[in-house]
């Protein structure tokens, strides 16, 4: 197979660098393989379960489906360029905390996911957040603690006291009247 | 070095309460997993790195005739290929189905089976060589189904089993079953089907392996089981196991789709010693679907004797499972539907009958409940009807009935603790069941059900005397505790439990301790990530691996500070005494005079659960250290005129002993909860026959992520989630397992739930909105208000093994067993227990709970 390559210069989480890779690679491709940033996921490679995801120009956008060739000029953030110097991220902090990252597969995606929705709207509702993240697929946390890792991200970001509720970290009391 | 002995005798009454056991901590890979660092199997990469393609069967049941790679060989980039001649050794996780080749050598038995491989240096050349080399196919009969697979005449997927293409039928009996359908005043029948569905762990399975020297080889992979696939691999590549490592990486999610040796995993070690290069091979998602090992598709049919005031007198239950193409696990997933009927409810008389078929799909094998969800799922449901015709709430027929704590079943299955009770209050309490069960409107309703899980298969997978777990720790000057254990993270939080074991013992933080596991070089086996068994088997391993560290620091430390060793307290990184605090030493400084005094510090620790008391044939599998038991309320709203429905809210308890770690032990029952719906509401892994001009193939339906439905963010309602602790003696710090019995209760309760909204039952699960429309269609009608299979195929079952229960004066032996050759070989399902008490005598030093 007579491959085309190209050669662009991409900037990735604020650092620019000249790349050269098969022009019908992937950004996905591209970040994995020839930038060694293996941070990103993929699940199918077919746009299915929004594993891939990363922030084109602060927009989520599914790696495994836009060329790196179509880069050029673009910002692109990764997971890789998330935390602030050697802290981590608000919603790093929160999604650690609640074992919301549980086998930690599709968290890069959601991560980043969800930091274009706090961008966008720093106070989101739980349907707000559901609905950015529905295009990602988790297998692990039935979704919930990953709600409550946005919310609590949320409130750190907005420079709010963050106390994981007790429930969430305990389980919920039951009420005392059951028996027969 | 003095052995110490078994440090379990020392007074833990000193003990500051828990700084780590049972307290909410941050995993400790939780940084890595959120700053992406965590080294999945496709995320390494080494210097000359080829890549790997398997050439799969386009024929679900075939001859192979001829391979050419002659045009694959023209592909640039090409480095070669393999066949299955190559690798002419059978292996299969079970050594009494050792089935698989590497790559198929006479047949192809599913669409997907893999028949060659080839290597090139970028995967699009890999990708392209595998689609130019050609094999010539002679077909057969393609065996689609339970059906079809008793049927006499037609081609046979494998020369062994149980006849036909039957694989295995099992067939036992616990008491005089007949008298107890005599005391019965309601008799009982019910046949349900429960659809295969498969694992969708978000990783996609990859495998690295680098060739060493001629003769050594490094497999790191995507697996729940680490110490299987190295011996496999020992046994293909004729290999001394000496030669072969493997590393188990973290694993995007396993859920059992990771516990089975894969092919691909075999191949990759021959190819990079072929090639003397690094070789990876990641499967694409829809090879993932074909690879499968999920779960059975199950019919079952139940009948059950229930006297006035719902207490059971006898149960028969049958069950008829798909196992696809190959043995698996198929052997125990088939003794698995049936062994933990009698775990959740005193049952006093059981009988048993399990039949697996062989066909022309994927392999079906363990996915998270292995066995067990199918007749959960059959027996809830059939509980909820005993309820509704007996007049008892189905509450309180769950809580007449519950099995009695510390006693052994009609099968000879010891039970532990039991917390279901408070399970059933909690979710009957905060679902508001006494208030609204059968009150709500029409279209709203509540469903209740309850189940019950191992705590680690009492036996492992192959016959050996030898730990299921270990643990190895190496401690030195710099105080930092180095922990080795074979055991694999799959995300489930295992290298959580073992630091925390660890730095709970010797009283120092997580940070002070170094991990290192799944390696079979380098850390001490453990069988893997699977029935869960890893917080209980790793937990009293690494505990008894760290109070062996601590006897040797106290030693050293009380002769340096002349305190009485028993008044010794290791926390706060210090050691210290108790009747004067400030007298002390820092854990450093301790294990520094530790070190002076000993010499280079070392310790091991090791478990092997107790002996069971069953004897006879098959009663290998079922028996655990404990079991764990949850029960849960489904709210659903129905839409009577679509048949739509939505579950609006599910409250879980579950039955934990005790939480090593509260935040780890509710992801996995929400992550189960949400498992169990995906079962119950949508998930199948089924398959369809292609039009004539297209093969006819018998081929997945969905084998994709779009296609294949899961729940999404848009279908998960909120979970209320109680955990129930009731420390369970067995348990290290009292801790049960977690990770698969709260799926169990999960779709029974949505079918119970559907039944309280509209009235109609649906005796399969996933449960679809026509289902329910055609149900009510029935029931307006006039005609029974049910959608499920009618009838459950005639089988011959051959001779029952009849064994008495414990109330009958039995002994745990059949009958019928008279000197027959005992079974060593596959001791997980087969095998008899008779030699575990020489096991257990050879043991000095591991854990051994009684
Ligand atoms: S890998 Fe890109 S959406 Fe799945
Ligand atoms: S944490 Fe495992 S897939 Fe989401």
């Amino acid at each position: 197979m007579a491959e085309r390559t190209t050669t662009l210069e991409l900037l990735i989480n604020g650092e620019s660098r000249v790349v050269a890779f098969p022009t019908h690679h992937t950004l996905l491709e591209v970040l994995r393989e020839e930038c060694g940033l293996t941070g990103t996921k993929h699940g199918c490679e077919l746009g299915e379960c929004g594993t891939c995801a990363v922030l084109v120009d602060g927009q989520p956008v599914l790696s495994c489906l836009v060329l790196a060739a179509q880069m050029s000029g673009r910002e692109i953030e990764t997971v890789e360029g998330l935390q602030e110097g050697n802290r981590l991220h608000p919603l790093q902090q929160t999604f650690a905390d609640l074992n919301a990252a549980q086998c930690g597969y599709c968290t890069p995606g959601i991560l980043m996911t969800a930091k274009a929705l706090l961008a966008d709207n720093a106070h989101p509702t739980r349907d707000d957040i559901r609905e950015a993240l529905s295009g990602t697929l988790c297998r692990c946390t039935g979704y919930h603690k990953i709600l409550q890792a946005v919310e609590g991200a949320a409130q750190l970001a907005a420079g709010e006291e963050w106390t994981p509720a007790a429930d969430s970290l305990h389980g919920a009391t039951p009420p005392d009247r059951g028996s027969e | 070095m003095a052995e110490p002995s078994d440090g379990k005798q020392r007074d833990e009454s000193l003990d500051l309460p828990g700084r780590h056991i049972g307290q909410p901590f941050r995993r400790v890979d939780g940084r890595a997993k959120v700053t992406g660092t965590t080294r999945f199997a496709d995320d390494l990469h080494f210097p000359r790195l080829c890549h790997l393609k398997l050439v799969r069967s386009t024929l679900p049941h075939a001859r192979i005739k001829a391979i050419d790679f002659s045009s694959a060989a023209d592909v640039p980039g090409y480095l070669g290929s393999l066949t299955g001649r190559q690798m002419p050794h059978p292996f299969g996780i079970l050594p009494v189905s050792e089935d698989e080749h590497a790559l198929c050598i006479e047949k192809v038995r599913y669409v997907g089976d893999p028949v060659a491989a080839v290597a090139a240096t970028s995967e699009e050349a890999a990708y392209e060589a595998a689609l130019r080399v050609e094999v010539e196919y002679e077909p057969l009969d393609t065996i689609d189904g339970i059906d079809t697979a008793l049927a006499a005449d037609l081609d046979r997927i494998h020369d062994y089993g149980d006849g036909n293409n039957i694989h295995k039928k099992v067939s036992m009996r616990f008491g005089d079953l007949e008298a107890g359908f005599a005391e019965a005043d309601l008799e009982l029948e019910d046949t349900l089907f429960y659809e295969g569905n498969t694992h969708l762990a978000m990783e996609q399975h990859a495998t690295v392996a680098v060739a060493e020297d001629e003769d050594r080889v490094t497999v790191y992979s995507s697996t729940q089981t680490p110490h299987y696939v190295h011996r496999a691999l020992a046994k293909v590549l004729e290999l001394p196991p000496s030669r072969i490592r493997v590393i188990a990486c973290s694993n995007g999610g396993g859920f059992g789709g990771k516990s089975d040796v894969f092919n691909h995993e075999i191949v990759a070690a021959k190819m990079a010693l072929e090639l003397g290069r690094p070789v990876r091979i990641t499967l694409n998602r829809e090879e993932i679907f074909y690879c499968h090992r999920g779960r059975h598709p199950t019919l079952m049919h139940l009948r059950t004797g229930f006297k006035k005031d719902g207490s059971m007198t006898a149960q028969h239950l049958r069950t008829a499972l798909d196992g696809g193409a190959y043995g698996s696990y198929g052997v125990a997933s088939t003794y698995y539907t049936g062994a933990l009927q009698t775990v959740t409810y005193d049952l006093p008389r059981y009988r048993f009958d399990g039949v697996r078929c062989f066909t022309n799909k994927p392999p079906c094998g363990p996915k998270r409940g292995h066995g067990t969800p199918q007749p959960r799922f059959g027996f809830e449901v059939h509980l909820d009807k005993a309820a509704e015709k007996l007049g008892i709430d189905p509450a309180d027929l769950r809580l007449r009935n519950l099995a009695e704590p510390g006693s052994v079943t009609a099968n000879w299955l010891q039970l532990g603790t039991i917390g279901l009770r408070r399970c059933i209050e909690a979710v009957v309490a905060g679902s508001g069941w006494r208030e609204r069960y059968g009150r709500l409107p029409h279209g709203r309703g509540l469903g209740l059900a309850c189940g019950s899980y191992l705590c680690g298969a009492g036996l492992p997978i192959y016959w050996n005397h030898m730990p299921q777990s270990g643990v190895q720790l190496k401690l030195d000057r710099s105080g930092g505790v180095a922990v080795f254990c074979g055991e694999a993270e799959i995300g489930q939080g295992s290298d959580s439990v073992l630091a925390a074991v660890v730095a709970e013992v010797l009283g120092i933080d997580l940070a002070d301790i170094r991990l290192c596991v799944a390696d079979t070089d380098l850390t001490p086996v453990d069988l893997g990530s699977y029935s869960s068994r890893v917080t209980l088997m790793v937990g009293h391993a690494a505990h008894q691996a760290a109070e062996r560290a601590r006897k040797l620091i106290a030693q050293a430390v009380a002769k340096r500070l002349e305190v009485p060793r028993e008044r010794l307290i290791f926390a706060e990184r210090r050691v210290f005494d108790a009747a004067d605090p400030e007298k002390g030493l820092s854990f450093e400084d301790a294990v520094t005079v530790a070190e002076a005094k000993w010499g280079t510090l070392g310790t091991t620790g090791s478990y092997i659960p107790p002996r069971a008391p069953g004897k006879y044939r098959g009663a290998g599998v079922g028996p655990s250290p404990t079991y764990s038991y949850s029960a849960a309320v489904v709210e659903v709203e129905v839409d009577p005129e679509t048949g739509l429905y939505r579950p609006d809210h599910v409250w879980i308890a579950h039955d934990i002993g005790r939480s090593i770690n509260p935040v780890l032990v509710l992801g996995q029952v929400e992550g189960s909860v949400y498992m169990g719906l995906g079962e119950a509401m949508m998930e199948e892994q089924a398959f369809r026959a292609l039009p004539r001009h297209l093969s006819s193939a018998l081929v997945h339906k969905t084998p994709s992520l779009l296609e294949y439905k899961s729940p999404t963010f848009h279908d998960m309602p909120p979970v209320t989630s109680y955990l129930i602790e009731d420390p369970d003696p067995q348990g290290p710090f009292g801790a049960k397992e977690v990770g698969q019995g709260p799926l169990l209760p999960v779709p029974p309760a949505l079918a119970n739930a559907i039944y309280d909204a509209v009235g109609v039952r649906i005796d399969q699960v996933p449960i679809q909105p026509q289902m329910i429309l055609k149900a009510l269609d029935e029931k307006s009608r006039g005609r029974q208000a049910r959608y499920g299979p009618k009838v459950f195929p005639e089988v011959d079952f051959g001779e029952i093994l009849r064994v008495l229960t414990p109330a009958e004066g039995g002994d745990g032996h059949a009958l019928n067993e008279h000197g027959e050759k005992k079974a060593h070989g596959m001791s997980g399902a087969d095998g008899t227990m008779s030699s575990r008490d020489e096991a257990l005598k050879d043991k000095d030093g591991a854990v051994t709970t009684k």
